[in-house]
């Protein structure tokens, strides 16, 4: 696209999840029909993307995150990015926050604030008969949520696909993490009497949902396996909300 | 003789205030010694955050049963000083309730009334907290860093703030003209009938007893405010005024890091290049922290101003399913290890001698650190914006950038991100592969 001299309008940022993890595959490849469905011209950098570095800042390398930083922004700028689009809260928080200062400079959403501005902007829908009367309750990722106080974009989707959206005790302000972050992903827990995604799971499943919304791929990990922990794979799945519009919408 | 008591109470508001004073700049000089931290932007956000949240209490009431104790006794508090005004005044001019004569009566016997009917509330508002904390088996009161001292800390200023509510009712119920003016005395009117067939004389002393054992009650409490952890009530204006402003997710770029990274990919630096003349070879900078002096400044008023509530630790991840990991411990932590190092400052003359000891290890267990999700919610929790993530981040990267001492598998994670980009062991000519996966 470079070569022929045309920007797309947005980059896909697909992170290390989106592109090896297999549960995670599909959330990039549902974000992607969607993108399809409303002909959105974006691009995504293949084999030139990299660790955005979030995890390793996250467990004190500040290095390592500086270093992946700086060479991410060579790439990004080399390519004239302006505006970045991913699916991961991590690596949303980190570009719009810590990549600035280093030199690179874009204008980031989360794919919930994304889609929401589709809907805006009149180039989607979403059809709210697939999925009427699911019982849903959304987990907040907490570098989308407590992080960059975005609480509303991905509620608000859920609303529009027709659902019930019944809230766990400790919700947005107050949501408890899934257990992932802090680079605690890549790591087995300290000692204690339990595992954070088994506590979070337990609040999700007192709302009786047929459905646990998340918007990022290692709170879909985490939730995942707390329900398989749980033996409530019959009853109760674990989707992204890219992935929900995407089976409304039928793509 | 007839100017003993006047003298008296100056020299002990004197001592009191300058014992206060004191100890007040020892905390300034401890809290001097971190790093500097630029938080002087944005000023008008600083004011609106005090305003909000240290005087309007605004996260306090998030929980609405505490919250709405501790709005009573900080109303209280604050208003009942008005009183301590007056007796501050009449006890140096040797005068009796000074502004009756000034306001009027009616307006006087409004103003009392208000503070007798404020004072009954925080005494039953403390007996509840004194309930909260030692019957109600409340976890966050009963973690293993509130045994011991923080614990009888805890009551030692609720038994202060009884007993002084009590001799402010006892002081005007013993007042005999006070209660037969009959107006202005809400509450202690029925305090007063306990003192009936007590004689005038004895009705004077004992109202003269309480209105001492009361002020200088006030003079003690305000020099214990500094050995315990009741500092926030000064402490949480300036710590809500120079909290951090960026969003929670963001943590800061070492700069030190930035000037090696750069310099490592300018392919035009020269490694061994000597430095230029006229330049200090500089000792590089520590990355990360291992004790308090690592720490900036404002980490260090966070930490004076805990009061170590526990909504941090009550809401962490790590906490709640049994990790030893405690935000607000981390918080007693770094202050107990910054006042021994102030400590070590005053008996060695001014400057701190090598203790053998640091925040690390010492205090402060690797393991704790480790269990943080940096999920933000201590930070969130904190109802006057103490900032505990931020410390344990600057630990963890001193862990890391310092000792190479990160857990095994978060090396591994490392040095994947280092070979092919990525978290997990997987080539980078796969990243587009999910594409066409179905």
């Amino acid at each position: 696209m470079m070569a022929q001299g045309k920007q797309p309008e947005v980059l896909f940022w697909v992170g290390a999840a989106g592109s090896y993890d297999d549960r995670a595959k599909k959330i990039s490849r549902a974000f992607v029909k969607i993108l399809h469905e409303a002909n959105v011209d974006f691009a995504v950098l293949g084999t030139e993307e990299s660790s955005t570095g979030d995890a390793a800042k996250r467990a004190g390398n500040e290095f390592l995150f500086q270093m992946q930083a700086m060479m991410n922004i060579e790439v990004l700028n080399g390519y004239e990015v302006k505006k970045i689009v991913t699916c991961d809260p991590h690596s949303f928080n980190t570009f719009k926050n810590e990549y600035p200062s280093l030199g690179g400079k874009y204008e980031v959403f989360h794919h919930t604030q994304f889609i929401q501005n589709l809907i805006s902007e009149g180039r989607l829908k979403i059809d709210e008969s697939a999925l009427q009367g699911k019982r849903v309750t959304f987990h907040d990722p907490c570098y989308l949520g407590r992080g960059n106080d975005v609480y509303e974009s991905p509620r608000d989707l859920i609303r529009r696909l027709g659902v019930n959206l019944t809230e766990m005790k400790r919700n947005k302000k107050t949501a408890l993490c899934c257990g992932a972050g802090g680079a605690q992903m890549f790591k087995d827990a300290e000692a204690g009497d339990k595992e954070v995604n088994i506590l979070r799971t337990e609040d999700a499943l007192e709302t009786k949902p047929d459905i646990i919304a998340t918007g990022c791929p290692y709170c879909n990990t985490m939730m995942t396996d707390g329900i398989k922990f749980k033996e409530k794979e019959a009853e109760v799945v674990v989707k992204d909300i890219a992935e929900l519009i995407a089976e409304a919408n039928n793509l | 003789m007839q100017y003993l008591p006047n003298t008296f109470f100056v020299i002990a508001l004197i001592s009191g205030l300058s014992f206060f004073v004191m100890n007040i700049r020892k905390i300034f000089r401890n809290i001097n010694l971190g790093k500097s931290i630029d938080r002087t932007d944005n000023k008008s956000e600083r004011w609106k955050n005090m305003i909000k949240i240290a005087l309007g209490q605004s996260k306090m009431v998030r929980r609405p049963f505490s919250g709405f104790l501790h709005i009573v006794v900080y109303l209280g508090f604050v208003i009942i000083n008005i009183e301590v005004l007056e007796i501050i005044i009449d006890g140096i001019l040797g005068t009796h309730r000074i502004f009756q004569g000034f306001i009027g009566a009616g307006f006087y016997a409004f103003l009392i009334g208000t503070f007798e009917i404020l004072a009954a509330f925080v005494f039953i508002a403390v007996i509840l907290f004194w309930t909260r904390r030692n019957i109600a088996n409340i976890k966050r009161f009963l973690s293993s860093e509130m045994k011991g001292w923080p614990k009888m800390d805890g009551n030692i200023i609720l038994y202060f703030e009884m007993v002084l509510m009590t001799l402010f009712l006892v002081m005007n119920a013993t007042d005999t003209p006070f209660q037969n003016a009959g107006i202005g005395n809400p509450v202690s009117q029925f305090i007063a009938p306990l003192f009936d067939g007590f004689s005038l004389e004895a009705l004077h002393v004992i109202e003269r007893t309480a209105w001492w054992i009361h002020i200088l009650g006030i003079l003690v409490f305000l020099n214990y405010l500094f050995y315990s952890k009741h500092l926030h009530i000064l402490l949480a204006f300036p710590n809500t005024f120079f909290a951090n402003l960026n969003v929670k997710g963001q943590f800061n770029n070492l700069e030190s890091v930035t000037k090696e990274v750069k310099l490592m990919m300018d392919p035009d630096a020269d490694p061994y290049a000597a430095p230029l003349e006229g330049e200090e070879e500089e000792v590089p900078e520590k990355f990360g922290a291992s004790d308090v002096l690592d720490l900036n400044k404002m980490q260090l008023l966070n930490a004076y101003t805990c009061t170590e509530c526990g909504r941090c630790t009550s809401a962490c991840p790590a906490n709640l399913t049994g990790k030893k990991l405690s935000p607000r411990k981390i918080m007693m932590d770094t202050r107990d290890r910054l006042e021994e190092v102030g400590r070590n400052i005053d008996t060695n003359g001014g400057v701190f001698k090598d203790d053998g000891k640091q925040l690390l290890n010492d205090y402060i267990s690797p393991e704790e650190l480790w269990a943080c999700t940096s999920c933000n919610a201590c930070v969130e929790e904190c109802p006057i914006n103490i900032d505990p993530l931020s410390i344990i981040i600057d630990m963890r990267r001193y862990l890391v950038m310092e000792e190479s001492a990160a857990p095994q598998e978060l090396n591994a994670m490392m040095s994947n991100i280092e070979n092919n980009g990525a978290p997990w062991q997987y080539n980078q000519q796969d990243r587009l592969n999910w594409v066409n996966e179905e």
